[in-house]
């Protein structure tokens, strides 16, 4: 068997952040790919194409983002893991289906390789706008998880950590990655396989007449797929435990309340972050994704100028790390938000902090250079 | 025993012979008087126990509107996805479990309407999938809106002068497509419309039967069909069933004259996605 | 308008016709009437009875007791299941 027929074996390799990704989603179990061509998120779904087929999974390219999205959940309720990945026109355009994902506690996997916006905008160029459309782009009540790597090696780890999640909690989980991380080659370590978690939906096999699929027993109800004889009806109705149509009041409270308590109530356990020098900062910078690497550069720089200055990067942007955006603002004087667009991930910051907020906006397009940070600081000390 | 002498009453009872593959408890349905999505269910679940493909591997995906809803009352694995995707959502079950039954219900708006694209897609890739679109010419469950079925001049509650624009031949479309099974019967139908899905079940491939409904409550009373009555009529007088038809002229228009042709139009065989996928999985390297 | 049978067997008179035994299921009944303009035998009417929802079920026409032939029409054309026949031997009646 050539190699090639294989996953990606242990190693240390340099690899391009949509390739990367394309490689963990494989390792994690992926075994249905559903997208449509959109750039900068191409690569992944090139490599999937040549990729899936040699390891007896599938892969297919859809007429649009929507029929992408629905045809990941199609299989998923056939009980394989499956993920798609686009860029924010399309992910614009996977919303409602992104709600159903919830609502039928069907687990799927969406990498968005973020680009400028809005629109159309710079296709080939990087942006970080879809922070709060990632959270807040479906209608209704419910909370899904949202990871953002910096570099290849975390596009790698928060692609299997994304499976992984959403299996967990039967949730959508997004990994909001972007332009630059997704193009730039970089330095990937890939573990041995028996050191990468990997978490499978739990899946009921009791006695047939007491199967509730939408128990509320637990936060997370067990899974049954299509086939497996069970006669089960999901519906993206509000539905009561039997998962039938219902109106009333006790059984939307239960389920709305389930569908969201099930990310909070296990909101430290998703919150992934790192901190630089935070511990005793004056100021503190709080970014994610490319920005992260500039604001790295850009703080280093500050401290042999002398600066107090340190920083945290979210790799969880939602459910949104509280406790150590809370902490770092009882130490400092000023926090400070910094992302390629004009202002979004500010919002959930200044709701937690204890101390005034400014941005560091950059418009969409570029990642900041350090020495733009480096500005934003110096103004804020 | 001899019943000799007895006056034979109709008997009452709480059960039907096809219960167990109804969900019962949720009956009676929330289909108007008249409606012929009921007589859909009945026919597709006596479909059902006549084919010889177990049960519990038989799958109903349905969208939204009124057919949307048929999913909720058959008792097999069953999907009420979003508006006008249950196509897009079968096709990702079907890829990754060629051994289910997929099969789509769903309603003329839902599939052919916003869920066009997905229509057309799928009978392009030629997805082993069953869709019976039932169409009653309306968006039902809406409020009796026009749709892209509503014939040209048909009242509607978004059309008050008549429908302004000529609607969908759906069975001459799918099989421009290249769908190696196309029919279309009415809910008066019912025995055939049973056979056909049956074949339908037994095509590989993609298979429509586009399924003619009576809805006396919305369509009907903006155009005269207003009791389940006038619809039996309507279907009584005007559908001829040529199998062999000529789809150009298989429009509906709803005009006197001019007939509803009912068949099982194409019935051909040719390679499904299942095959086209298997031979890249060979180029791949993974099956010899 | 009914489906009426406009053709004579020439065996008819040798040929066993069977008996249907109707059974309803009155409250899944929303008096659609499919079942009694579609009895080729107009075998059915509406009862004096009302369901929970206010709608009258069919039953068997005076007179037409044992005219049931089990063509089944009512049971295959019924949107609710609330009407099915079971096949009996005519003999054993008549």
């Amino acid at each position: 068997m050539s190699s090639e027929l294989r996953l990606l074996k242990p190693g240390t390799y340099f690899m391009m952040g949509n390739i990367a990704c394309a490689e963990a989603a494989l390792i994690a179990g992926c075994e249905f790919y559903a997208g449509y061509p959109i750039t900068p998120s191409n690569e992944i779904a090139e490599h999937m194409s040549r990729r899936m087929p040699q390891l007896g999974r599938h892969f297919i390219q859809m007429e649009d983002e929507i029929g992408s999205i629905v045809a990941v959940l199609g299989a998923s309720a056939a009980g394989v893991k499956a993920m798609t990945a686009t860029s924010g026109p399309g992910f614009s355009l996977m919303m409602e289906t992104i709600g159903l994902s919830a609502m039928l506690e069907l687990p799927c996997v969406i990498i968005d390789v973020q680009r400028a916006g809005p629109s159309t905008g710079i296709p080939t160029f990087v942006g970080q706008g879809d922070v709060m459309q990632a959270r807040w782009g479906s209608h209704g009540d419910y909370e899904l998880v949202v990871y953002a790597p910096s570099a290849v090696q975390e596009f790698f780890d928060l692609t299997i950590e994304a499976f992984n999640t959403s299996e967990w909690l039967r949730i959508p989980v997004v990994v909001l990655s972007d332009e630059v991380v997704g193009h730039m080659y970089g330095r990937l370590v890939v573990p041995e396989y028996d050191k990468i978690k990997i978490v499978n939906r739990k899946r009921y096999n009791g006695p047939k007449d007491q199967y509730l699929p939408y128990s509320c027993e637990a936060l997370v109800p067990p899974f049954v797929a299509a086939g497996d004889g069970y006669r089960i009806h999901m519906t993206g109705l509000t539905h009561d435990e039997r998962g039938y149509p219902s109106l009333e009041i006790e059984d939307s409270h239960k389920l709305i309340d389930r569908l969201v308590m099930k990310v909070r109530k296990n909101s430290k356990h998703l919150w992934k972050y790192e901190t630089l020098y935070a511990d005793d900062a004056d100021v503190v910078v709080v970014t994610f994704g490319i920005t992260a690497r500039s604001t790295e550069e850009a703080v280093k720089r500050a401290r042999a100028e002398g600066l107090k200055v340190g920083m945290i990067k979210l790799l969880t942007l939602w459910p949104f790390p509280e406790d150590p955006v809370k902490i770092a603002s009882q130490y400092a004087r000023r926090l400070l938000v910094a992302e390629i667009n004009m202002g979004q991930l500010i919002h959930p910051v200044r709701e937690v902090a204890e101390c005034p907020v400014a941005g560091i906006n950059y418009p969409v397009g570029y990642a900041p250079p350090p020495e733009y940070i480096l500005d934003g600081i110096r103004a804020a000390v | 025993m001899s019943q000799k002498g007895l006056v034979i009453k109709e008997k009452i009872v709480s059960e039907s012979p096809r219960d167990h593959l109804i969900r019962k408890e949720r009956f009676p349905h929330i289909w108007c008087p008249g409606c012929g999505l009921g007589t859909v269910l009945k026919c597709y679940v006596e479909a059902i126990a006549a084919s010889s493909i177990p049960e519990d591997k038989h799958v109903v995906i349905s969208g939204i509107g009124c057919t949307g809803r048929i999913a909720g009352y058959v008792r097999l694995d069953s999907y009420h996805v979003t508006h006008g995707r249950p196509i897009a959502f079968a096709e990702g079950m079907k890829i990754v479990r060629p051994d289910l039954e997929v099969t789509v219900i769903s309603g003329d708006g839902d599939l052919v309407t916003i869920g066009g694209n997905h229509f057309i897609h799928a009978i392009r890739r030629n997805v082993d999938i069953n869709v019976f679109l039932v169409n009653n010419f309306i968006y039902g469950m809406t409020g009796n809106q026009m749709g892209s079925t509503t014939p040209l001049g048909a009242k509607s509650s978004t059309s008050p002068y008549g429908c302004p624009e000529p609607p969908f031949n759906l069975p001459l479309l799918a099989a421009a497509l290249g769908a190696p099974f196309v029919a279309r019967w009415t809910t008066l139908h019912t025995r055939q419309l049973a056979e056909a899905m049956k074949k339908a079940f037994q095509v590989k491939g993609f298979a429509l039967i586009e399924i003619i409904s009576p809805c006396p409550v919305g369509f009907g009373s903006y155009n005269e069909l207003r009791e389940g009555k006038d619809y039996i009529k309507l279907f009584l007088e005007n559908c001829i069933v040529d199998h062999s038809a000529d789809l150009n002229k298989a429009a509906i228009s709803l005009r006197p004259g001019e007939p509803i042709i009912l068949g099982n139009f194409i019935q051909r065989e040719m390679p499904s996605y299942h095959d086209f996928e298997l031979e890249v999985f060979k180029k791949a390297g993974w099956l010899k | 308008m009914s489906l009426k049978i406009i053709r004579e067997p020439i065996n008819k008179y040798i040929q066993k016709i069977p008996l249907g035994l109707i059974h309803v299921i009155p409250e899944r009944c929303k008096e659609c009437g499919y079942c009694i303009d579609l009895c080729p035998k107009d075998v059915l009417t509406v009862s004096e009875e009302r369901n929970i929802k206010g709608y009258r079920w069919p039953k068997i026409a005076d007179g037409k007791a044992s005219e049931c032939i089990a063509c089944r029409m009512c049971e295959w054309i019924c949107p609710e299941f609330a009407i099915f026949v079971v096949e009996a031997d005519r003999r054993e009646y008549e």
